[in-house]
């Protein structure tokens, strides 16, 4: 059958959250560092840094959003209202950051400012937190019934495996964050931000292979699925590497070198992920008969056709256009005003 | 209250927010594109002061627009997950399109409008402004082909799942509720599904409502330094160009207007008949001005002129204009309700496929009566503007036409907001016209409490940001434009002006 359109859609689908959290990770993680610094200058220079992106950011989490609606509708609607609470907490907190990033500049009172700081981190900590909860329970699986609906609404999304990958999540995007910062400024900001990547890698990796060992032991199929498929652990490996060399490029003042390895360490690990969590898309616990895969719960085969061909249409063109926006906008930041 | 109410009330509360926001960035994305074109073709630094100042305030639409627009459509997954199902293979590649089309080229080009000032060359620039103008025009074009699928369902047919596998179902298929939740619609001709028979008359006029927006945002306040006699250079050049700009987007919303109401005559008789209030077939229909609608003795109070709906539905006196009692005719019910035998069972069921008639009526007659009110002010305007008295503060005449015209920006949101609701409101009880019920499109798994637990989020949240709105606006509108930035200027940006200094 022709069913390599729905192979090709679960690759977008995943390249489209890996894009929105290799981009949005960044400025998420700016926020969740935004009050160790303890500069208003330097506070400021901070969200200079992500000023001209962060919207832009942000609609790769609507695209995301859309191409699922699309080509697999069934995942989108069993998963928006099945982790309803969740996902309104999500909206809550981007727009309370986004608030926040408004507002914090419009006067000088130190009040004021250290409100809308403490709002524009805690949105980007939650933000950062809830995607990895959601991200964590789609790894774990959730109880689906028969019709593919999470009906058992006293399941516990903030699960302890959950939380975890909430936590790990959190931690990733601070890592990513803080390489973002030293790409964009330098001097004193720069040195501060630079002594914390030693702990910030630290952490990181530490909850990373917590996650990694808590995952196979408590997740039954990941191992199953990675002895079956063990280029699972060659790309993981690999992934891994990538993280590990950057504090070596960061050593030899490489910034942006550290961080397309930091983009490229998050984009293996969701293709680690990829690869073991195939065909699924929502996995069913305890009765995996009822999980969403990239079969049932696909659009038609014309209409991924029609998505791909728009997709082959537009991504060319977004991709040229968002990297010449970052080409021109390349270098340290200034402050910005418009 | 129950989980449909609540739902609805939610998206209701969210899209009518959010719905301030994205006719704004629309209408003054062109005004931008007018401004800075004027200001490359007569290299007048006027006009760039006007550009940079209300790219100033576009900004600021344009983020409260990205932020609240997220919130739609995570709204469909959590709390419409059945309409999600049922239309995710028609929705899906609209909705694709806008985010690859619209919203990358919006925010992305965005950037180079606000701070690429110093970054780029004058043409790159304005480049740039042009291509979030188009954005957002991309970003309507796909939301109202979505909505006006959901209006006039077309390039379709429908699927239902029957032991694991998709049937096709009949063309003459009428849905049961049996069918809910395993059927879907599925695309069959894209084209016909995005230029179904609504398309191109409801884009136009919620493009038209949009440029109206932007258009008399910039006459509002522009008019308002008029009379507190700041910036007086800057603002009378704003205002003429708000006030052309809005006129030519009043004349054509007329022509859009009459093509969409007309379109509605066709294809969806009954919110007609309710937008009017008509409960019998009638020729020489009156149209009503004003008034309200009694369902008890099913009559109208109002004021009426006679004649003139029939004239402008068919442009013709003596046609006869289809009413509620006869809507949707007897054929239609007996074929999905066989158990109905007598009238009364059928007249009694025909309710049941209306939508509530006084708020469909109150909401279409407050869009005709404020936008008349802009089409005559505008109309005004442009008279006093030919006689040269537009800005003779002076004359207390004058002065009163500018004090309206400060008052006008809340004029489109009025009607944009009141036409929407007659359009969704005048749509039920369906969500997708003909085939799904708004009951029967719920999630079915969330519960009363999580609705009104989001519901007070979303209203502490947009509370909070309405604010933050206003407190903006006004502190920019304080602020005003700042005076020749020229030192500010790249040298290619100076080369303008010394090149075309003379014509100035």
């Amino acid at each position: 059958m022709e069913a390599y359109l729905n192979i090709i859609w679960f690759f977008i689908v995943g390249a489209l959250f890996t894009g929105y959290a290799m981009l949005d990770g960044f400025d998420l993680g700016v926020g969740v560092l935004h009050l160790f610094v303890h500069k208003d200058e330097h506070r400021r220079l901070l969200l200079n840094a992500i000023g001209p992106v962060w919207d832009g950011n942000e609609v790769w989490l609507v695209v995301g959003g859309g191409a699922l609606l699309g080509a697999f509708p069934e995942v989108y609607a069993t998963v928006f209202s099945g982790f309803y609470i969740p996902f309104i907490l999500l909206l809550f907190t981007l727009i309370f950051r986004a608030v926040a990033i408004e507002f914090r500049s419009k006067e000088s009172w130190g009040w004021w400012r250290q409100t809308w700081d403490i709002a524009f981190s805690l949105g980007s900590i939650l933000s950062a937190f809830i995607l990895g909860v959601a991200m964590g329970n789609v790894v774990q699986g959730v109880p689906l019934d028969e019709n593919w609906e999470l009906s058992n609404r006293s399941f516990n999304l903030l699960n302890p495996y959950a939380l975890l990958m909430g936590v790990t999540t959190v931690l990733l995007f601070a890592l990513h964050g803080a390489i973002y910062i030293l790409m964009k400024t330098e001097g004193e900001l720069q040195a501060i931000v630079r002594g914390w990547i030693p702990y910030l890698i630290g952490l990181f990796l530490t909850a990373y292979v917590i996650f990694n060992v808590v995952t196979l032991v408590h997740v039954p199929y990941v191992w199953h699925t990675a002895v079956a498929r063990p280029w699972v652990f060659f790309v993981a490996i690999v992934g891994m590497f990538a993280v590990l060399n950057i504090p070596r490029e960061l050593h030899k003042g490489r910034e942006f070198i550290a961080f397309f390895f930091s983009c490229a360490g998050m984009g293996l690990m969701m293709a680690t992920f990829g690869l073991t969590y195939y065909p699924y898309m929502l996995l069913s616990t305890p009765i995996p008969e009822n999980s969403l895969t990239i079969y049932n719960a696909a659009s038609t085969q014309k209409t991924l056709g029609i998505l791909l061909l728009i997709a082959g249409i537009g991504v060319p063109l977004v991709l040229a256009y968002t990297i010449s926006i970052y080409y021109i906008f390349r270098g340290k930041t200034k402050t910005l005003h418009y | 209250m129950t989980v449909e109410a609540l739902a609805r009330a939610q998206f209701a509360f969210t899209i009518m927010f959010h719905y301030i926001y994205p006719p704004l960035s629309i209408g003054l994305g062109m005004t931008l594109v007018i401004m800075e074109g004027l200001w490359l073709k007569t290299g007048n630094v006027l006009y760039h002061n006007m550009a940079r100042f209300w790219t100033r305030v576009f900004a600021l639409t344009f983020s409260i627009g990205v932020a609240t627009g997220i919130v739609m459509e995570f709204e469909f997954g959590t709390n419409w997950a059945t309409y999600s199902r049922f239309v995710g293979d028609i929705f899906g590649s609209v909705l694709a399109s806008e985010g690859l089309f619209a919203f990358f080229l919006e925010s992305g080009f965005l950037a180079l409008l606000l701070f690429g000032w110093d970054k780029v060359g004058p043409r790159l620039h304005f480049f740039s402004t042009c291509m979030v103008a188009l954005g957002s025009h991309f970003s309507a074009l796909w939301i109202v082909v979505a909505n006006s699928w959901m209006q006039t369902p077309a390039g379709f047919h429908l699927e239902k799942i029957v032991d694991g596998k998709h049937v096709i179902l009949p063309a003459d298929h009428l849905v049961t509720s049996d069918d809910l939740g395993s059927m879907r619609a599925v695309v069959d001709d894209f084209w016909a599904m995005v230029l179904n028979p609504s398309t191109v008359d409801r884009l136009c006029h919620t493009l038209m409502g949009a440029w109206m927006a932007g258009a008399f945002l910039v006459v509002s306040i522009s008019a308002y330094y008029v009379l507190r006699k700041q910036h007086t250079q800057f603002a009378q050049a704003s205002l003429k160009v708000g006030l052309g700009f809005a006129t030519v987007a009043c004349i054509l919303q007329m022509i859009c207007a009459d093509s969409t109401a007309r379109g509605v005559v066709v294809n969806q008789p009954i919110k007609l008949a309710a937008m009017e209030g008509v409960f019998n077939t009638q020729p020489y229909a009156p149209m009503n001005l004003v008034g309200w609608v009694d369902m008890k003795n099913q009559t109208e109070h109002t004021l009426a002129v006679p004649g003139v709906l029939s004239f402008l539905c068919y442009h013709d006196f003596a046609a006869p204009v289809s009413g509620l009692n006869q809507l949707p005719p007897d054929a239609y019910i007996q074929a999905r309700h066989p158990e109905a035998i007598t009238p009364d069972q059928v007249a009694t069921l025909r309710k049941t496929y209306w939508p509530y008639v006084p708020l469909v009526f109150q909401a279409y007659h407050l869009m005709i009566a404020v936008g008349s009110a802009l089409f005559g002010l505008v109309f005004v305007g442009c008279f006093f503007w030919w006689k040269g008295w537009l800005f003779n503060t002076d004359w207390w005449v004058s002065r009163w036409l500018l004090i309206a015209m400060v008052f006008s920006v809340l004029g489109p949101q009025i009607c944009n907001e009141a036409g929407w609701m007659t359009a969704e409101a005048g749509r039920q009880p369906w969500i997708v016209y003909n085939l799904l019920r708004t009951s029967d499109a719920m999630s079915r798994v969330v519960t009363a409490e999580e609705i009104v637990f989001s519901l007070i989020l979303f209203a502490f949240v947009y509370i909070l940001l309405f604010a933050v709105f206003i407190y903006l606006l006004t502190r920019k509108i304080q602020h005003g434009p700042d005076p020749t930035e020229q030192n500010d200027m790249t040298q290619s940006w100076k080369d303008i002006i010394h090149h075309d200094a003379p014509r100035t």
